[in-house]
C-alpha cells in the first residue's frame, strides 16, 4: 500500500448535526490533494479529526501503515502531520523563531537549568526553511508587527521546517495578495517535490487545478467525488461542489 | 524569492534583542524612578536619601512587589488573582499561630508557604477543572474563603510577638562587602525579593514552560494548536502566584512582628497596580519581571514621598489612580507608535 493517510468511513456528529457521513479520504506520499466543497461540507472537520483536534464517533485512520488514534494536534504532529490553520494559529506576542519552536523549543542544560537555547533555535530555523525558499522577515520583531504575508510565511515554515510527512493548508492563500498567493502555490509544488505529500482546503478552484494532482469533493458531509487533475475540469468540480444532494 | 544569506552576526543581532518589545518600557520606567528620586531629593534633602529613609523604603515595598510579582505571572496569560491580599493574611495568620502552638520555626513558615501553594492549586483547579468562566471569580472566591478563614483562626485578633528565625526573613539585615568601602547594611528581605525576581524572570523568558506561558497569554488557540498543556499550565501560574503571596506574608509578618487578621487587604489591588504601571499588558502575553519590579518601586517611592511630605493616605490613593490612568495610556500610545510604524 502506497497511501500516505488513508481515512475509512469517518463519521462525525455534532449534536444534532451529522457533520461527516462516513467519509473514505486518503493521500499518497508526496502527492498534493485538493478538499474542495461547499461550506459547511465537513472539510475543516475532517482536517480536524486527521491532526486530532477531533475524535471520529466512527471510522479508522491509517498513518504510514499504521492504525492511529491521535487525541491531541501533539500527537499528529509527532507523527508527522503539520497544520496551516486558516487563521495561522500564530502567538502574535512572540517572534517567529518562537512560534515556528512553540510546543518544540530546544534546550540545553546550563548550570543544571534547562534553559531555552535560542542559537540554536534559530540556526535550526534558517536552515530547514532555506531549501524550501521561505523568505522570512526579521526573525527578532514578534510577529504582531508582520504583515499577512509575513505571517503566513511564517505559519508555513513553521509546519514545514520539522520535515513532516504531511502539511495541511486550510485556506493558505485566502487572505494574500496575487503575488503572495501565487508564491504560496510556488511552495506546495516544492513540497511535493521534497516527497512530502500536501492536503490544500481552498475555495479557490484555480489555485486547487493548479497545484493538485487529485481533487476530492465533499458536500454535505459525505464524498461526492475523487478525481484525477487530468480528467477534471472547472466544470465538473462545481457542479460536484454544488451538485443537488441526492 | 531567495533567502539572503544570514551571517553570524546578523544571527546575533536577531538574539541581543528581546523577545518581547520592553526595551523602552523598562528603560521609561527607570527614567521615571529617577525622575521621582531626584523629585524626592530636591523636596526633601535632609530625609529622603539618608540610609534609614531608603532602608526603609525598600522593606516597605518588599510584601507588595512579592504580590506583584506573583499577580504578574498570572496576569501573561491573560488571567488575574484577587485573592493574594487574603493568602498573604492568612499566611501570616498561620505561621503565628504555629508558633504560638509551640511550632518549631522552619515548619511554622514551611506551614504559611504551603498555605499560598495550597491556595494557588485551589484557584488553577477551580478555573481548570470546574471550568469557572474567569480566573475572576474563582479568585474572588478565594479571596473570600481565605479572608474568612484568618478571621476564624486567628479569632479575629492580632498574635503579636514572632521567635526571631521568623522575623529573620522580613526584619533581618545582612552586611553587603563588610570591611570595604562600600560596606552597607542591607535589608534581608529586600535581597529575598530580588532573588526572587532574578528567578521568575529566567523561569519566564529562558525555559520553555515560560514560553508557554507567554503565548497562553497571547493566544490560547495558538498554543493549542502547537499541543501545548494548557490547563497544567495554568495551574501552574496559579499555584506561583498563591507560593509568592505566601513568601510576601513572611516578609510582612517579620517585619511588623505580628499577624493582623485585616493584613492584606485590598493589597491584591496594589499588586495588580504594580504590574500595570510596571508595563504587563491586561490582555496577557506582555511585559516582563523588570518592569513589574520597577512598578512596585514607584508605588514605594509614591508613597514614602508623600508620606514625607505629609500628604494624608485618602490623597496617596488618588495620587496611585491617577499613576496607573497615566502609566495605562502611555502604553496605548506606544503600542499605537508600534503599529503605525510596523
Amino acid at each position: 500500500m502506497d497511501q500516505l493517510v488513508e481515512m475509512r468511513q469517518i463519521t462525525k456528529t455534532f449534536g444534532p448535526v451529522v457533520a461527516l457521513r462516513g467519509v473514505d479520504f486518503a493521500v499518497r506520499a508526496g502527492e498534493v490533494a485538493g478538499l474542495v466543497g461547499d461550506n459547511g461540507a465537513g472539510k475543516s472537520t475532517l482536517m480536524k479529526i486527521l491532526t486530532g483536534v477531533y475524535q471520529p464517533d466512527g471510522g479508522e485512520i491509517w498513518f504510514d501503515d499504521r492504525r492511529v488514534h491521535f487525541t491531541s494536534p501533539l500527537d499528529s504532529r509527532q507523527a508527522g502531520i503539520e497544520m496551516v490553520y486558516q487563521d495561522l494559529g500564530l502567538a502574535e506576542n512572540l517572534t517567529p523563531i518562537a512560534n515556528i519552536f512553540l510546543g518544540r523549543e530546544i534546550t540545553r542544560r546550563r548550570a543544571g537549568l534547562r534553559l531555552l537555547d535560542e542559537a540554536q533555535m534559530a540556526r535550526v530555523a534558517r536552515e530547514r526553511i532555506e531549501g524550501l525558499q521561505i523568505r522570512l522577515p526579521s526573525l527578532s520583531l514578534p510577529v504582531e508587527r508582520l504583515s499577512g504575508g509575513q505571517r503566513q510565511s511564517v505559519a508555513i515554515a513553521r509546519a514545514t521546517a520539522f520535515q513532516a510527512k504531511l502539511v495541511i493548508m486550510d485556506e493558505p492563500a485566502a487572505s494574500l495578495a496575487v503575488s503572495e498567493a501565487a508564491k504560496v502555490l510556488g511552495l506546495i509544488k516544492r513540497l511535493r517535490e521534497h516527497g512530502v505529500a500536501v492536503i490544500l482546503i481552498s475555495h479557490r478552484l484555480q489555485d486547487v487545478l493548479d497545484v493538485a494532482d487529485r481533487i476530492v469533493v465533499l458536500n454535505r458531509g459525505a464524498k461526492a467525488g475523487d478525481l484525477r487533475r487530468e480528467e477534471t475540469t472547472m466544470e465538473g468540480v462545481v457542479s460536484l461542489i454544488v451538485g443537488g444532494g441526492g | 524569492m531567495q533567502v539572503e544569506r544570514v551571517s553570524a552576526k546578523q544571527v546575533e543581532a536577531d538574539q541581543a534583542l528581546p523577545p518581547f518589545r520592553s526595551a523602552f518600557t523598562r528603560f521609561g520606567l527607570l527614567l521615571v524612578v529617577l525622575l521621582m528620586m531626584g523629585i524626592l531629593t530636591l523636596l526633601q534633602p535632609q530625609y529622603f536619601l539618608t540610609r534609614e529613609n531608603l532602608t526603609n523604603i525598600t522593606r516597605q515595598v518588599s510584601s507588595n512587589s512579592v504580590l506583584a510579582l506573583g499577580e504578574f505571572v498570572v496576569i501573561v496569560t491573560a488571567g488575574i488573582d484577587l485573592s493574594v491580599g487574603s493568602v498573604m493574611g492568612l499566611a501570616m495568620t498561620v505561621v503565628a499561630l504555629a508558633v504560638h502552638a509551640g511550632w518549631f520555626s522552619v515548619p511554622a513558615l514551611l506551614a504559611a508557604l504551603a498555605t499560598g501553594l495550597g491556595v494557588g492549586m485551589l484557584n488553577g483547579l477551580a478555573l481548570t477543572r470546574l471550568h469557572l468562566p474567569h480566573p475572576f471569580i474563582a479568585t474572588l472566591a478565594t479571596l473570600n474563603i481565605a479572608r474568612g478563614a484568618t478571621y476564624l483562626l486567628s479569632g479575629g485578633v492580632p498574635i503579636s510577638g514572632l521567635p526571631p528565625a521568623v522575623r529573620f526573613f522580613g526584619a533581618g539585615e545582612v552586611q553587603l562587602f563588610p570591611g570595604t568601602a562600600f560596606a552597607i547594611t542591607f535589608p534581608i528581605s529586600f535581597l529575598i525579593v530580588i532573588l526572587l525576581y532574578i528567578v521568575i524572570s529566567t523561569f519566564m523568558t529562558r525555559t520553555a514552560t515560560g514560553r508557554h506561558i507567554y503565548a497562553i497569554g497571547g493566544s490560547l488557540k495558538s498554543a493549542q494548536y502547537a499541543g501545548i498543556n494548557v490547563s497544567r499550565n495554568l495551574v501552574l501560574v496559579y499555584v506561583i502566584s498563591g507560593g509568592l503571596a505566601g513568601t510576601a506574608g513572611i516578609l510582612l509578618a517579620g517585619r511588623v512582628n505580628s499577624a493582623y487578621p485585616t493584613a492584606g487587604t485590598g493589597a491584591e489591588l496594589d499588586a495588580i497596580a504594580a504590574v500595570i504601571i510596571g508595563g504587563a499588558s491586561f490582555f496577557g502575553g506582555r511585559g516582563v519581571a523588570s518592569g513589574v519590579f520597577l512598578g512596585a518601586i514607584i508605588m514605594g517611592l509614591l508613597r514614602n514621598g508623600l508620606n514625607l511630605m505629609n500628604v494624608s493616605v485618602f490623597w496617596q490613593q488618588v495620587f496611585i489612580g491617577c499613576i496607573i490612568l497615566l502609566a495605562v495610556y502611555i502604553d496605548v500610545l506606544r503600542q499605537r507608535a508600534m503599529r503605525l510604524e510596523g
